[in-house]
């Protein structure tokens, strides 16, 4: 029907010309061997250009305002300095839970994944303590705006590595604890490394930056 | 780790051949038939032809909506429409062409065609693939429906405060908008990391990076431009609903808030966003050329690297859209030097396809012909283009029909015309039948010839003063004749869109049997059956060259070692796409249909009360509980 479908030569799948075998390679792997771990990458991405912009929106309002805080104090910060510290105290425990998934040593990735979780969940309870602290409510004005906002980011964060640790610690004790959840305990812990990290900028900004 | 080889009941590929092998892997991929089949489907290719058809929906209910314009303005004091409807159906254009057809479309294109072309099974993360598509349809259907219930958003496609702000806005028209961008956008980022992480882990041995197709090349940057400009919006709508619906002040200036805020975050993603709707025009672009050069493509790094460049420097470019804003001079010039800037990405992309053409022996067939429309549309949208970005220029015609003009000949000539193109090109592979090519030819001449008549005259309209967003004029202005014109030409590309369907329809009952690969193209999505079987592929290839089927000509070699007893694929290393893991792939479930359904409840529920947001996330966390949660099967299992 037209010069192209002339040129088509006849298709031998027929006769598969095998040049490779990958039988024996593994079922899973962890960090950039696995696809997880580049999607967990890839949300980190998403959620670190959200808070980043969030910070933004923080500086560029100093800059609108003459005056910063738009509140007659700065916020009480040692709700926040005590979770700070919590959080990254738990990065060594993060990083032991972690390297025992990679062992596959199903006791101590228990044991640090009871640890994440009560870690994780005490991070929440005092992060909503912390609003208490605040001195300024969210619609007061623009800065009120803003600290609830940064703070409740980061809450929704919190939030979601609780329920998600939760659930893993839950599944580890079934029988469903094999192979490739090692994988997804080290993509959990992964995570929690940048809900920590993603915090320490928020936690200057929202309670220095007012003092400064 | 498992040494499946020897796991009693699991077969691999190694030990069967031909159509055995074919069915028995068919079996492992397929999806049930029937309703409950339909909802719990996580084959990419039945995942993204729905996204095709449903954007191509929403294409068509948003030039509906331009057609009720273009009549209303056909003639000076026109009663069609009265300014309300007419506001609510600029805002529904702009969005649903946006948000509901320009960036989806892309990313259903990548989400069927990208695991074909690097050789793999499935996309990444299959289930989060059905779960964007039905957030998107969730999304789409809401802000339709609320138009159909006059609650349709009217405060204009990027919804600018003050106006959109409570003190202007009130009701739930505004909202309404700011919750479709959660929905689209979540879906967006979603496919964005699936296409991220099917391209760099799932291409076939041998698919070094300089081997990936630029079509592949070009979608994978586009999704890295939505992960880094897709957040701004979100941040942008969901700043505004909480300014309106909890009573925050960001963009309050009574309060330390800041109108302008908006804009730089809104623009911050928007600008980007005419990239990630015109890189996906490049990609068909960059697949279509070499087939109908019969040649290799020109310049492949230096495309690629202009890909890459575009992307970046697309995050540079957003304050152009403020120039009437009263910003610093430096800044300013500043942005209209990056304005410029871009040009020469973009530049030479369209002199390596015309270099490419120029060597080789072009085939005039349909897809080539909407390339070449595309050619003379975007390098005039181009040329206007780098008039807006001087500032003098800018100032003068901002807000008329003449910008109205410059970004439909940047869009429609980037994104629709390429995509026309490209579902002439790649329908065979999705249907197993060719298009009509003689339809093809009226359909592109119509829509070429449509679209210059209804938007040519527009520029002319912008440079006798007449503004965007008016829903009519009075006949002392003298604008008649050429918004008749323009009129005109909007039927006759609507025209051309309805013998698009018509075509689509007559030849998916009665076009020629394509075959495999009925135009002799190169990449791997021609070396597999039309449509291709679920599994797409009996035995992975090895990819040996850019253009793998032009290279080996006598069969492609393969790697075995796979099984076919269970949903698995591999796994290869980002760079050399050496193989690394045999990992299982998921099965069909329900949940992501059910958490979307969750997702979507308290999405819709949230601008009702800020209470919908605690109450959904018990059903949400419920619904991602039981999508995680391992099953009695060996997908799950491994």
């Amino acid at each position: 029907m037209t010069t192209l479908r002339a040129e088509t030569r006849p298709a031998r799948a027929d006769v598969p010309r095998v040049t490779r075998d990958v039988s024996a390679l593994p079922t899973y792997g962890f960090g950039p061997t696995s696809p997880m771990w580049w999607g967990t990458l890839g949300f980190f991405v998403v959620e670190g250009t959200a808070f980043a912009l969030a910070l933004g929106t923080y500086f560029y309002l100093v800059q609108q305002n003459q005056q910063w805080p738009l509140a007659p104090a700065p916020p009480n910060h040692w709700a926040g300095t005590l979770n700070t510290l919590l959080l990254l105290a738990s990065l060594w425990p993060n990083r032991v839970a972690d390297r025992n998934a990679h062992a596959q040593d199903l006791w101590r990735v228990r044991r640090d994944l009871v640890i994440m979780s009560v870690v994780a969940l005490a991070a929440t309870a005092l992060r909503i303590y912390e609003f208490t602290g605040l001195g300024v409510s969210w619609d007061q004005n623009a800065y009120g705006s803003i600290t609830w906002v940064l703070l409740g980011l980061h809450l929704t964060h919190l939030v979601t590595d609780a329920g998600d640790t939760l659930v893993l610690t839950a599944l580890m004790f079934t029988r469903h604890a094999t192979g490739k959840r090692f994988s997804d305990v080290s993509d959990n812990a992964f995570y929690w490394y940048f809900v920590v990290l993603s915090w320490l900028p928020i936690y200057l900004t929202v309670y220095w930056l007012p003092r400064w | 780790m498992s040494d499946g080889a020897s796991a009693t009941g699991d077969l691999r590929d190694t030990s069967l051949d031909g159509p055995t092998l074919n069915v028995r892997l068919s079996r492992v991929w397929g999806t049930p038939r029937g309703l409950l089949g339909a909802l719990t489907t996580v084959d990419h290719k039945i995942i993204g032809r729905r996204y095709i058809v449903t954007a191509f929906l929403f294409l068509f209910l948003g030039g509906i909506t331009a057609l009720v314009m273009r009549l209303q303005l056909a003639q000076p004091e026109s009663g069609l429409v009265g300014p309300d409807t007419y506001n609510q159906l600029f805002t529904m254009h702009g969005s649903t062409m946006m948000f509901l057809f320009g960036v989806p479309i892309g990313e259903a294109m990548a989400v069927y065609l990208v695991p074909l072309m690097v050789g793999t099974r499935n996309i990444a993360f299959p289930r989060l693939n059905a779960f964007s598509y039905w957030v998107y349809l969730s999304g789409g259907l809401f802000l339709w429906i609320s138009f159909l219930l006059n609650i349709g958003p009217d405060v204009g496609w990027f919804a600018y405060v003050p106006l959109s702000g409570p003190e202007y806005s009130p009701g739930k028209r505004a909202d309404v908008w700011a919750q479709m961008i959660t929905f689209t956008e979540l879906s967006g980022l979603a496919v964005a990391i699936e296409i991220i992480v099917t391209v760099l882990k799932q291409r076939a041995p041998g698919m070094t990076l300089d081997r990936v197709p630029l079509f592949v090349w070009a979608l994978f940057v586009n999704s890295f431009i939505i992960i880094f400009a897709l957040p701004a919006v979100m941040i942008a709508s969901t700043f505004l609903i909480l300014d309106r619906l909890v009573g925050t002040h960001l963009f309050n200036p009574a309060e330390g808030g800041d109108a302008l805020l908006y804009q730089h975050l809104f623009w911050f993603f928007g600008h980007p966003e005419v990239y990630i709707i015109f890189l996906p025009g490049t990609a068909f672009v960059s697949a279509i050329i070499p087939t109908f050069a019969r040649r290799e493509i020109f310049g492949y790094l230096a495309l690629v690297l202009s890909l890459i460049a575009t992307g970046f420097l697309s995050f540079g470019l957003w304050v152009h859209h403020m120039f009437v804003t009263g910003l610093p001079q430096l800044g300013a010039a500043f942005f209209t030097a990056s304005s410029m800037l871009i040009a020469i990405p973009n530049g030479l992309q369209i002199f390596c396809w015309i270099a490419t053409l120029w060597d080789g022996r072009p085939v005039w067939r349909t897809p080539l012909l909407f390339v070449a429309g595309f050619f003379f549309i975007f390098v005039a949208g181009g040329l206007s283009g780098i008039m807006l970005a001087s500032v003098p220029i800018d100032t003068q015609v901002h807000d008329t029909y003449f910008v109205v003009a410059h970004f439909h000949y940047v869009l429609i000539g980037g994104n629709v015309f390429p995509l026309l193109g490209a579902i002439y090109y790649w329908f065979p592979k999705f249907t197993g039948r060719l298009l009509s090519e003689r339809l093809g030819r009226w359909n592109f001449w119509l829509a070429f010839i449509g679209f210059n008549v209804a938007f040519f005259p527009m520029h002319i309209s912008g440079l006798m003063g007449m503004p965007r967003r008016v829903y009519t004029y009075g006949p002392e202005m003298g604008w008649g004749d050429l918004q008749l014109l323009s009129t005109a030409g909007a039927l006759l590309l609507f025209a051309s869109f309805v013998l698009f369907v018509w075509n689509v329809a007559a030849s998916l009952r009665r076009g020629d049997v394509a075959g495999p690969n009925p135009w002799n193209a190169g990449t791997l999505e021609w070396a597999t059956a039309s449509p291709p079987p679920p599994h797409n592929f009996n035995r992975i290839p090895l990819v040996t060259h850019r253009e793998p089927l032009w290279a080996e000509r006598g069969g492609l070699p393969v790697v075995t070692g796979l099984s076919v007893s269970h949903r698995e694929l591999m796994v290869s290393s980002v760079a050399e796409a050496e193989p690394q893991l045999r990992e299982t792939s998921p099965a069909p479930s329900i949940w992501p249909l059910v958490a979307a359904i969750a997702v979507g409840a308290t999405f819709i529920g949230s601008i009702f009360t800020p209470y919908a947001v605690l109450w959904g996330a018990l059903p949400v966390a419920a619904a991602l509980t039981g999508w995680f949660w391992p099953k009695a099967m060996p997908e799950d299992e491994e």
